[in-house]
C-alpha cells in the first residue's frame, strides 16, 4: 500500500463506532434496566439474550458475556459491528419510550466479543462425532452459522465456498469504516476452529457437480447468496471506468486502490443501501463530486436514514427521479443521459422528452443483484417467481428433504443477522430430519432455546394467583 | 435565608456540618483548610497517649455498587498517629484563629480514670469545644481494651463517661458503637455517667470482599485480612434506625444526638436532623470528593429549610422522631394500592416479574392486544411497594391510598380486644 493509500484508510476509514474503554462499557452496562422479555431481545433476529450479557458485562464477567451472545449469534462479533442496530435491537429499547438514548448494545456485544477474541479463548467444542456428514455451500454468515452449529451438534461438515477468502459479503461488501475484513476474518477463523473442513477456492456446479453433494453427504445446506450485481441493460455498460458496486467494494475494502483510477465525478446507480455504501466509499476514496442517481424518489429509497444521512454529510449529492439510458464516451466513461421518471401507481414512468446529460468519468451500478439461479436449477429445487430459494420457515427445508438453505439465497438480501440466525435455525432442522425425535447431544439445548427466543417458566395469562381457576 | 447555626448537647458551631473524627481531621492546617470551606465545626482525628499507633498497609477498601464507586467503604486504621503534644498545640492553633467554629476533640485512652483525667484535662486547656469520647472504633483498639470493647458493654460505658465528666469543663459526646444488639442500653449508660449527648454510629464490623483471581482476602495486608469499620451510604438507614431507637426510648428521649453514618448530601443530614440529631458529622462522601462538598451541603439544607419555611435548625430537629413507633402500633386496616400510570410506562416489565415471581402475582400484561404496559389486578394486591421501588420511571407507579370505611385497628388493641376472629393455636402458645 502506498502511502497516500495509507492516508485516506487512516483518515477516511477510521471506524464510525469506536470500541468502548472498559470504565464506559461498565457505566453503559449499567444503565441496562434488565427489562423482562426484553424487546430488544426479541428484536434481535437471533434472540440473543441481550440483558443477560450486558448485566454479565457489569458484573465483570466478561468471558460470560461473551459466550451468552455467541450461543445465539454465532456471528456475534462481526454482528456487533454491522448490524443495522437503529432498526433492531437499540430500536426497540424501552429508553426511546423515555425519550433516552437507548442502550448501545452493539458496541457492549463488542466489548465483549472483542475480549474473547483477545485472549483467544474458545467458547465452545464441537460436539461428540454423531456418524452423519453434512456439506455446506457458502462460506458466507449463513454457511457460517449453520457450520458452527452442526459441529455443535456432532456432524462432520465440510464447508466448499468458490472465493478463496471465506466470509461472504460479510468480508467482501460490508463498509470498511463500519467493519474492515479482519474482523470478519477473525472470526471465520474462530468458527473454522470448531473443526470444520474447509474447500476453498471450489465452487460447486463447475468445480465440482452439485449432485455429488447428494450422493457424498446425509444432509446439504445452501447459503450461497445472491449473484452478481444486475444489468441495465443500455448502450455504454461495457465502458472502461463502468464498476459495479460489488466489484468496487471489494477492491475498496482489500484496500486495493490503483485499479479503481481517480474520478472527478462519479455517478451511482440505484437506491438501496449498497448504493449508498458506494457513494460513502467513493467520497472516501478521493472522487471529487459524487451524485447518486434513483429512478424513484427519495421516499422510496430502501436505504436507511442513517446510512443516507451519513452520505450527506461527507458531501454526496442526489439526484431523484432520474433514470439512466445511455451511458456515453468513446472506449472510457465521459457521462450518462437520463430521462426523467415520474411514479404512478407504485411504477416507474419515462416523462417523454425529459433526457438530459451529465457529465462524468465513473459510473457505479448498484442496482441489485440477481438471483444465483445455478444452484436451485441442477439440483432440481423450487424457487419462488424472482428466483429465491423457497424454504419452510420453520425449518428452512427446500422442496428436497435433504437441502436446507438460508440466508440471501432465501430472503432475498437482508443482513448478515437474518442469515446467522438462518444457519442456526436449519442447523438444527437437519438434526430433527437426521434424528427425529431425538433431543440435542449435551451442550446444544441453549442455543436450541434461543432460535424462536427464549422466554423460560412464562407466567400465566392474567398473573398467577386466583386467576388459574 | 434561614439560620444554620446550631446547638448540639452544649457545643455551638455556624451550622451543623462537622468533618467526624477520622482522616479528614487529621491536622489543625486540613481542618483549617475545611473550616475556610465553610464546614461548621471538626471533630478531631482521636488522640491517645504516646507513643502513637503504628498503622498497616493497606488501609482501606471499597465496595462499588452499579457504578457508585464507594457505596460502602471500610477501614482499618487506628486513631491518631501523631504525638499528643502536636495535636494538642494544634487544636489550640485553630481555636485562636477560628473561634466561632466547633472544635471537638475525640478522645481514647485505656480504661483508668487516671489516665482519663490527664487526657481531658489537656484537650480542655488547649481549648477544646467539646468532647467526643471513642467508644466505637471496632478494630485494632478493641483489642487493646479501647474502643469498642468499651462502647459493647454498658457499665463500662457509664464508668468511663464518669470519669471524663468528673474532670471536663466543656460538653461531652460519647461515640456509640453499632456492633451491639440494641443500642439503647449504650444510650442509657451514656445518659446515666453524664453524658451531655451521643454521636452515632461508628463503623460496622466487616470484611470487604475475596479476590477471586487469587482467593485472597480483598483489601489485604500482604494477603491477610482483618475486620475493619464500615461505613458509607450503604449505612444510613441502619444508622438512622439506631439514632430513632434513642430519640424514642423514654429513658434517653431528649437526649441530643450528633448524627453519623452514610451522610452524602443535605438531604441525608435533613433525615438525620428530623429523626433527632442536632449535628451531623460526614467523613466517606469527604473523602470521596473534600471539603468542598460543604457548599452544597449547607445551600441545599437552607433551600430546603426556606421552602419548608424553618427559620432555624431547632424548628425541625426531631420533628418526625414521634413518627417512629413499635410494629404493634400500625393501623393494620391501612390499605394502599398500586397504580400503573399507562401514559408514563416505558414498557420495561420489571414490575410484572417483580409482582409475579416474588410478590402477590396481581400484575398483568395483555399480549393479545400486543401492548407491553402492565396493569394492577386491584383486588389481589397487598400494597406492598415492590413494583414501584423497581419501577425505574419517576412517577409511573403510585401507591394509593384506598378507604376501605373500616376504623383503625392495631395489633394492639387486636389482641387487648381478645384476637377475635385470630388463631387458636396463636391464642394457646401466648396464653
Ligand atoms: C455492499 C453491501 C453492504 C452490506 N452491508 C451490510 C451491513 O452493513 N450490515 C449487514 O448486516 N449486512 C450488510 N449487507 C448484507 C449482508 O452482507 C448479507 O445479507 C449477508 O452477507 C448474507 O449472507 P449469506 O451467507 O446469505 O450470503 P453471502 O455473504 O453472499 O455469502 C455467500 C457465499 O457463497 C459463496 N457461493 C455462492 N455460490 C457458490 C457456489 N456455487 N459454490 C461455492 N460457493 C458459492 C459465495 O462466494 C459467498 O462467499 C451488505 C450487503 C452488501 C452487498
Ligand atoms: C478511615 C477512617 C478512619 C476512622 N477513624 C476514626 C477514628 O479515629 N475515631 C472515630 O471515632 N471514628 C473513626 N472513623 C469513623 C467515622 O468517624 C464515622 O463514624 C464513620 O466513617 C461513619 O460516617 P460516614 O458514613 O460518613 O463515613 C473512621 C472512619 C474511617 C473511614
Ligand atoms: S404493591 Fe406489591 S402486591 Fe401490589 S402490585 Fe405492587 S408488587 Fe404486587
Amino acid at each position: 500500500m502506498d502511502s497516500s493509500t495509507r492516508r485516506v484508510y487512516a483518515e477516511n476509514f477510521k471506524e464510525l463506532k469506536s470500541a468502548l474503554s472498559p470504565e464506559d462499557a461498565l457505566v453503559e452496562a449499567n444503565r441496562c434496566l434488565w427489562c423482562y422479555d426484553a424487546p430488544c431481545a426479541k428484536a434481535c433476529p437471533t434472540h440473543i439474550d441481550i440483558p443477560r450479557f450486558i448485566k454479565q458485562i457489569a458484573s465483570g464477567n466478561l468471558a460470560g458475556s461473551a459466550k451468552t451472545i455467541l450461543e445465539a449469534n454465532a456471528l456475534g462479533h462481526s454482528c456487533a459491528r454491522a448490524c443495522p442496530v437503529e432498526v433492531l435491537c437499540e430500536g426497540a429499547c424501552v429508553y426511546h419510550e423515555w425519550q433516552e438514548r437507548p442502550i448501545e448494545i452493539a458496541r457492549l456485544q463488542r466489548r465483549a466479543t472483542d475480549a474473547l477474541h483477545q485472549n483467544g479463548s474458545r467458547p465452545f467444542e464441537p460436539g461428540p462425532d454423531n456418524g452423519r456428514k453434512a456439506a455446506v455451500v457458502g462460506a458466507g454468515p449463513a454457511g457460517l452459522s449453520c457450520a458452527a452449529y452442526l459441529r455443535r451438534l456432532g456432524f462432520a461438515v465440510t464447508l466448499f465456498d468458490r472465493e478463496k477468502t471465506p466470509g461472504g459479503l460479510n468480508t467482501h461488501g460490508i463498509a470498511e469504516y463500519k467493519m474492515t475484513q479482519r474482523v470478519s476474518l477473525d472470526e471465520v477463523k474462530r468458527l473454522l476452529g470448531l473443526g470444520i473442513e474447509s474447500r476453498l477456492g471450489k465452487e460447486i456446479g463447475r468445480d465440482i457437480p452439485a449432485e455429488k453433494l447428494l450422493a457424498d453427504f446425509d444432509a446439504v445446506f445452501l447459503g450461497c447468496g445472491l449473484g452478481a450485481t444486475r444489468k441495465l441493460g443500455i448502450p455504454g455498460e461495457g465502458l472502461r471506468g463502468v464498476w459495479d458496486a460489488l466489484s468496487f467494494i471489494r477492491f475498496v475494502k482489500e484496500r486495493n486502490l490503483k485499479p479503481l483510477g481517480k474520478s472527478r465525478v462519479t455517478v451511482v446507480l440505484g437506491g438501496g443501501n449498497t448504493a449508498v455504501d458506494t457513494v460513502t466509499q467513493s467520497k472516501r476514496t478521493g472522487a471529487e463530486r459524487v451524485i447518486l442517481a434513483y429512478r424513484r424518489g427519495r421516499e422510496d429509497m430502501g436505504a436507511y436514514d442513517f446510512e443516507v444521512e451519513l452520505a450527506k454529510s461527507d458531501g454526496a449529492e442526489f439526484l431523484w427521479n432520474a433514470a439512466p439510458t445511455k451511458i456515453l464516451g468513446k472506449t472510457k466513461v465521459e457521462g450518462i443521459e437520463f430521462c426523467r421518471t415520474q411514479i404512478r401507481q407504485g411504477r416507474v414512468v419515462a416523462i417523454p422528452g425529459s433526457k438530459f446529460k451529465l457529465a462524468c468519468d465513473r459510473v457505479v451500478k448498484a442496482v441489485g443483484q440477481e438471483k444465483n439461479r445455478s444452484l436451485a436449477e441442477s439440483l432440481g429445487l423450487k424457487t419462488d417467481s424472482d428466483g429465491r430459494l423457497k424454504a419452510d420457515p420453520e425449518t428452512l427445508g427446500t422442496s428436497n428433504p435433504k437441502v436446507f438453505a438460508g440466508g440471501d439465497a432465501v430472503n432475498g438480501g437482508a443482513e448478515v443477522v437474518n442469515a446467522a440466525a438462518d444457519g442456526k435455525r436449519a442447523a438444527w432442522a437437519i438434526w430433527r430430519y437426521l434424528n427425529p425425535g431425538l433431543p440435542p447431544p449435551p451442550g446444544n439445548d441453549y442455543w436450541v432455546s434461543t432460535i424462536e427466543g427464549r422466554l423460560v417458566a412464562p407466567i400465566p395469562e392474567r398473573g398467577g394467583r386466583g386467576h388459574h381457576g | 435565608m434561614a439560620d444554620l447555626s446550631t446547638d448540639c448537647a452544649g457545643i455551638k458551631s455556624p451550622n451543623p456540618f462537622w468533618l467526624a473524627s477520622a482522616p479528614p481531621t487529621n491536622s489543625g492546617e486540613q481542618i483549617m483548610r475545611a473550616f475556610d470551606y465553610g464546614w461548621g465545626g471538626a471533630v478531631w482525628k482521636t488522640l491517645g497517649f504516646d507513643p502513637p499507633v503504628i498503622n498497616a498497609t493497606s488501609r482501606y477498601g471499597a465496595i462499588t455498587i452499579g457504578g457508585l464507586k464507594m457505596a460502602g467503604f471500610n477501614n482499618i486504621e487506628l486513631i491518631t498517629d501523631r504525638p499528643l503534644e502536636d495535636n494538642l498545640r494544634e487544636v489550640a492553633q485553630v481555636k485562636k484563629r477560628y473561634p466561632k467554629n466547633a472544635v471537638i476533640v475525640s478522645l481514647m485512652v485505656p480504661c483508668e480514670k487516671k489516665a482519663w483525667h490527664e487526657i481531658v484535662e489537656r484537650s480542655v486547656d488547649a481549648g477544646a469545644d467539646g468532647l467526643e469520647l471513642n467508644f466505637g472504633c471496632p478494630h485494632g483498639m478493641s483489642e487493646r481494651g479501647m474502643g469498642a470493647a468499651v462502647g459493647q458493654v454498658p457499665d463500662y460505658v457509664k464508668m468511663v463517661t464518669e470519669y471524663v465528666k468528673e474532670k471536663s469543663t466543656v460538653p461531652v459526646l460519647v461515640k456509640l458503637t453499632p456492633n451491639i444488639t440494641d443500642v439503647r442500653y449504650s444510650a442509657r449508660a451514656a445518659r446515666a455517667g453524664g453524658a451531655d449527648g451521643v454521636s452515632l454510629i461508628n463503623t460496622i464490623n466487616s470484611i470487604m470482599g475475596v479476590d477471586l483471581e487469587t482467593m485472597r482476602p480483598k483489601f489485604s495486608v500482604g494477603g491477610l485480612a482483618a475486620h475493619g469499620g464500615y461505613c458509607g451510604p450503604a449505612v444510613k438507614p441502619i444508622a438512622l434506625h439506631m439514632l430513632s431507637s434513642i430519640a424514642t426510648d423514654p429513658e434517653t428521649r431528649g437526649l441530643p444526638m450528633s448524627g453519623i453514618g452514610g451522610i452524602s448530601n443535605w438531604a441525608d443530614a435533613a433525615e438525620f436532623m428530623l429523626l433527632g440529631a442536632s449535628s451531623v458529622q460526614l467523613c466517606t462522601a469527604v473523602m470521596h470528593y473534600g471539603y468542598r462538598i460543604i457548599e452544597e451541603l449547607t445551600s441545599g439544607l437552607s433551600d430546603w429549610m426556606d421552602g419548608k419555611g424553618f427559620k432555624k435548625v431547632s424548628d425541625f430537629v426531631g420533628m418526625t422522631a414521634p413518627s417512629i413507633v413499635g410494629w404493634k402500633k400500625l393501623n393494620l386496616h391501612h390499605k394502599t394500592v398500586s397504580r400503573i400510570h399507562p401514559e408514563k410506562c416505558i414498557g420495561c416489565q420489571l414490575c410484572y416479574i417483580a409482582c409475579n415471581d416474588t410478590a402477590h402475582q396481581c400484575i398483568a400484561v395483555d399480549r393479545k392486544n400486543g401492548s407491553r404496559v402492565p396493569y394492577v389486578i386491584e383486588e389481589d394486591c397487598v400494597g406492598c411497594n415492590l413494583c414501584s421501588l423497581v419501577c425505574p420511571v419517576e412517577g409511573c407507579i403510585t401507591m394509593e391510598e384506598v378507604k376501605t370505611g373500616k376504623q383503625p385497628l392495631t395489633w394492639e388493641q387486636y389482641t387487648a380486644a381478645g384476637m377475635a376472629g385470630y388463631g387458636e393455636v396463636y391464642k394457646r402458645m401466648h396464653s
